[in-house]
């Protein structure tokens, strides 16, 4: 289960609808440990495609380390798909290599309602789980 | 002779949960290679035939090892080697 904010959920919305029809991605760093997404961090998209997105490795570095000097980790890593559904794809599933994350999914290829929804990724595998959102 | 080697979560079972290793060498080839004989299975899961897999990412202090020379970076004492699984993904 999924448990995050309003304010949070908008803020990726409103991400995904900015870049579209690129895919946005980026991640929401809280305490290590805690499972609570709590920083919002928009990452570049290297590729800035429609169909692929890749954090830029110089990037990743600086935020990786801030999380750690912060004594974070990534709690949620969340990409848009802007013309298929919000499901990880054989791409999303080969490349999920953070097992303790969230993968928030979310499609802006209708519009005004942008599908949300997350998923555990483990080797391989995808369970989607629900989501619980606080005011 | 000690260089840092950090660990991401998703290949510290290699190395008995260790979020830091150490190693030496003086090339980062060298290096996965000293590594590996004390955390057997860590190099392959870096190293495709001669060269580093394309979604892990390998730094040199600040540096993408990419730009620097791939396997054949040369790497010193007191040198920290970051290594980060690449995020990525798409829609097919």
């Amino acid at each position: 289960m999924l448990t995050i904010s309003r304010d949070l959920q908008a803020k990726i919305i409103e991400h995904a609808r900015k870049d579209h029809p690129d895919e946005a991605c980026g991640v929401i760093a809280g305490p290590a440990g805690s499972d609570r997404p709590v920083r919002f961090i928009p990452m570049q998209n290297a590729e800035r495609s429609p169909t692929f997105y890749r954090f830029d490795s110089l990037e990743q570095l600086k935020v990786w380390r801030e999380m750690d000097d912060r004594d974070e980790e990534p709690v949620v890593i969340y990409h848009s798909h802007s013309a298929t559904e919000a499901y990880p794809s054989r791409t999303d599933i080969s490349y999920a290599q953070e097992p303790q994350a969230h993968y928030v999914l979310v499609s802006t290829r209708d519009e005004p309602e942008t599908e949300f929804r997350s998923y555990r990724i483990v080797d391989g595998e995808v369970t989607e789980e629900p989501v619980t959102f606080t005011e | 002779m000690a260089i840092e080697v950090r660990i991401p979560t998703i290949l510290r079972s290699y190395t008995g949960g260790a979020k830091s290793v150490e190693g030496s060498g003086s090339t980062l080839d060298e290096l996965l290679s000293n590594l590996d004989a004390e955390h057997g299975g860590l190099r392959d899961r870096l190293v495709d035939g001669e060269n580093l897999r394309r979604f892990v990412n390998v730094y040199l202090n600040d540096e993408d090892v990419r730009f620097l020379g791939g396997l054949k970076t040369p790497v010193s004492d007191g040198d920290t080697v970051t290594v980060l699984p690449a995020v990525a993904g798409g829609a097919f």
